[in-house]
């Protein structure tokens, strides 16, 4: 037996499953068929928030955005990880409601939010334009840099005992553990799938699909942007099926560069840059801070996350896969959410109590 | 002769000078400090390498070497 | 909306890509040539009066200087971005003759302010930068050092020492054997005074706040030369960025064409050190021909072949001169600085496996400009493929990224120069 886990997939949520499966003291194999984070991770934004569609979105948001705060004292500053905040802005008054139901729905759940009026939200954000209603404020949503952050995990896990091997393909998963493409095997007592939207190349069956986002990143302007901050219409964006929807969604880096999202878009698997997309992306973050257009734009990149029909992650056992465990499928959130569906997983394996209730993020739901 | 204000001094320099030649015209060396605090001025002189980069009327991150100094452009070196 | 009343698009407007706009224009066709700085001539014939560029100002091309390629929105359509313009350009050629930029060589104290490029010294100086009894030492690989050396002289610097770390056999027998032997003896000539150094190359430089020497080696003897200025070069490295974003393949780091000039995009035509460092004459050589097969004269073209031809042998033999020496690899220590931008020092880079992984975990190439320094320093360094590009091309304001596409504010740029 090579090990007691294969964990295929060293993104971010391969890296917090080997991460969770070594401090239960199991031995760990990590197979990357290309470079560790270099799928949605390096892509991705970095933001650990709370998210509260429903209730399952919610627990799992929580719980994981919880867990990354605990972690933040052994955090490596490379992580950049900085707890500036969410604020969620209404772009009319017609919002107004649902920022306060969202408010009252996360305030009885213990989590600390607060609502913004008109003149806090234009002291809290300074170059947001003029006359905004109102906004949400979360103050315990935090952000981080990816790579480093799966990077970090990674390597706690290696000093644990886990192996990490990248540039290996795996082809086959089965029972006794993987085929390699270079006809090798590695056996295991578990193999768990955490392959984000190249999943359906192993499993098949599965509903997951590659939803395309863009991002531009500035040069550095220190205090330009304080908190994440982003529209209430970024949800609809986010949850609803449209092929084509960009939101207003901008994030202060530790170094002072400004990150500006987002865009979702499915049935595009081409990952070059759409300037198309870039412009209407680009004008929403000027309708929102008309300052930010003079800002320098470095780079900008685009990334696919791995969606479900409803946008929750596939956590757990798959259908006539023994031993295999599918940890999949975390849409824009899995860099909140991986620390949630590792612990699973690890439950899962060793059999404890796991961290919250699984059934929602089932695999056989659909 | 045009008249420009390189960290609040005035400064006379010929016409069709750039902003990188008349801050080095007023005696500064370094231009700006790296992330990690260093001090840098122009490597490449042709807008490649961005070390350059000063604030020019309020803007920052301009690239000094390319840009052209005009009549009460004001300049602050980041250093 | 997108202009589109181009039938040639030249982007570079240095010996290639003026010598394809001349020859594109004088066949008939609609020429426009883009440049990012606001005059033509690029850096060779900066501030120059050169026949060239006189041709190209009665060739009925039109020029529009300081504004550059930013992306290709769509195939066949350019997006461009000037200090305060943005618009889109649908072409039905496209030369791409973006010349090249300097290489650069770690070694200690190489970010100190008053190390620059040899060239990037010549063009902050043709821009009024003050060398006047400036002790200026040069130092680096290649004939472009002697060219610039004559020139800080011409300006009144005080030349110290040139530096040349090709073993002066080496540097010899190219010199005699090329055509170009008379211009390198009457810069020798121009330069006999100063201690000119074959195998000799820097290993620190030493500052406060500014290099005030630099330590030198050749052979065993190591020795400190106080100056005010260290122009360095290495050579120089392809500027392929446009090229890769329209869809061009490399090969060996450079862009590949055929006899015709043409990329292996169709349509799209690259001339000079996009196609491999090879110099001014090959440049206009290949330029002439690239504007021609723009312009559908593939038998005018034809008459270039032969020149062309020889002038690739050249190339072939200035590359083989001044390949750079292996001992240039241990110049820098595990703190010298690598990326600029970043301020990522080399211990760090050292231990990933290729530039991607080294960008994703400690932001090597990731400032604002996007590796096009040390992405050579560790092809040079690590052999490490360097290949990704990115829009937008250069950094530009993000107000610039949306397209209102109002190709009228170009026009009030247009200019005839001469």
């Amino acid at each position: 037996m090579t090990a007691d886990v294969i964990v295929i997939g060293a993104g971010i949520v391969g890296a917090a499953c080997a991460d969770a499966l070594t401090q239960g003291g199991l031995r760990v194999v990590v197979i990357e068929p290309s470079l560790a984070v270099s799928g949605a991770t390096g892509a991705g934004m970095g933001h650990l928030l709370i998210l509260d569609e429903n209730e399952a979105e919610f627990s799992i948001t929580r719980y994981s955005r919880d867990r990354w705060n605990q972690m933040a004292m052994e955090m490596p500053s490379s992580l950049e990880y900085e707890r500036c905040g969410t604020i969620w802005i209404a772009a009319v008054p017609e919002e107004l409601p649902l920022l306060k139901q969202r408010c009252a729905f996360l305030q009885s759940r213990q989590v600390r939010a607060e609502i913004l009026d008109s003149q806090q939200l234009a002291e809290a954000e300074p170059n947001l334009r003029p006359g905004l209603p109102g906004g949400l404020f979360i103050p315990d949503d935090a952000i981080l840099y990816p790579p480093a952050a799966a990077g970090w995990l990674l390597k706690r896990a290696e000093q644990r005992g886990a192996a990490v091997l990248t540039g290996k393909r795996v082809t086959h998963i089965q029972a006794w553990g993987v085929e390699l493409e270079d006809g090798s095997r590695l056996e295991a007592h578990h193999v768990v799938c955490a392959t984000g939207m190249w999943t359906p190349q192993l499993i098949g069956g599965l509903p997951i699909q590659p939803r395309k986002g863009h991002l531009v990143i500035t040069d550095r302007y220190p205090g330009f942007v304080r908190h994440a901050v982003m529209e209430l219409g970024y949800l609809k964006s986010a949850h609803g099926r449209e092929s084509e929807s960009v939101a207003f969604n901008v994030q202060p880096r530790k170094t002072g560069q400004v990150l500006i999202g987002s865009s979702r878009q499915f049935g595009v698997t081409d990952a070059r840059p759409e300037s198309r997309i870039i412009s209407s992306m680009v004008q929403r973050a000027i309708d929102f801070m008309p300052r930010i257009a003079q800002l320098s734009a470095l780079r900008a990149w685009t990334g696919f996350r791995a969606a479900t029909p409803d946008r929750l992650p596939m956590v757990g056992p798959v259908a006539n896969r023994p031993n295999c465990l599918l940890c999949a499928g975390h849409e824009g959130i899995g860099i909140t959410t991986c620390l949630a569906s590792a612990g699973l997983v690890s439950a899962f394996i060793l059999g404890d109590r796991p961290p919250l209730d699984p059934k929602p993020y089932a695999v056989e739901r659909f | 002769m045009i008249e420009i204000r390189v960290n609040g001094k005035t400064l006379k320099v010929p016409e069709g000078v750039s902003v990188a030649a008349a801050i080095a015209l007023s005696g500064h060396d370094r231009f700006r400090r790296s992330v990690a605090g260093q001090p840098r001025g122009p490597l490449c002189g042709i807008g490649v390498c961005f070390e350059c980069r000063v604030t020019v009327d309020g803007e920052p991150h301009v690239r000094s070497c390319q840009l052209l100094c005009w009549p009460g452009m004001e300049v602050c070196t980041d250093d | 909306m997108i202009e589109s009343r181009w039938d040639v698009v030249v982007v570079g407007a240095g010996p290639a890509g003026l010598a394809a706009a001349c020859m594109a224009a004088e066949a008939g066709r609609r020429v426009v040539v883009l440049d990012e700085n606001p005059q033509p001539g690029g850096q060779i014939w900066r501030g120059e009066d050169h026949h060239w560029i006189r041709r190209f100002s009665a060739s009925g091309s039109t020029f529009r200087g300081a504004c550059t390629v930013v992306d290709q929105p769509e195939p066949g359509v350019l997006h461009v971005v000037g200090r305060n313009i943005s618009y889109h350009l649908r072409f039905k050629r496209l030369v791409i003759a973006t010349g090249a930029r300097e290489r650069f060589m770690p070694f200690p104290g190489w970010t100190l302010p008053g190390v620059v490029g040899a060239g990037g010294l010549q063009a902050l100086v043709k821009s009024g930068w003050p060398l006047a009894g400036k002790r200026v030492v040069v130092a680096g690989a290649g004939p472009l050092l002697l060219q610039a050396a004559a020139f800080f002289r011409s300006r009144g610097a005080r030349l110290t020492c040139l530096a040349e770390q090709t073993p002066l056999r080496r540097g010899l027998s190219f010199a005699l054997r090329s055509g170009k032997r008379l211009q390198a003896i009457a810069l020798l000539g121009r330069l006999c005074d100063v201690p000119y150094r074959w195998s000799c190359w820097p290993v620190r430089a030493s500052g406060q706040e500014r290099v005030e020497s630099v330590t030198l080696r050749q052979g065993d003897r190591m020795w400190t030369e106080p100056c005010d200025y260290l122009a360095c070069s290495f050579g120089l490295v392809p500027n392929t960025e446009l090229a890769q974003l329209v869809g061009c393949e490399l090969v060996d780091g450079a862009v590949r064409v055929d006899e015709q000039q043409e990329t292996t995009v169709s349509g799209v035509y690259c001339a000079g050190e996009p196609t491999g460092i090879g110099g001014v004459d090959l440049a206009l050589i290949q330029g002439q021909i690239a504007g021609c097969s723009a312009a559908g004269s593939l038998q005018r073209a034809s008459a270039f072949f032969e020149q062309r031809a020889r002038w690739i042998e050249f190339r072939a033999r200035l590359q083989a001169a001044f390949a750079l020496r292996q001992e240039l690899r241990q110049l820098p220590d595990p703190e010298t600085v690598v990326c600029r931008c970043e301020d990522v020092p080399l211990k760090e880079i050292r231990p990933h496996s290729c530039w991607r992984s080294a960008k994703l975990q400690t932001r090597c190439g990731m400032g604002p400009c996007q590796g096009r320094i040390c992405g050579p320093i560790v092809e040079f360094l690590f052999g490490w493929k360097v290949d990704s590009v990115r829009p937008p091309l250069t950094p530009v304001r993000l107000e610039q990224l949306v397209n209102r596409g109002s190709a009228a504010t170009a026009d009030r740029h247009d200019s005839h120069p001469g």
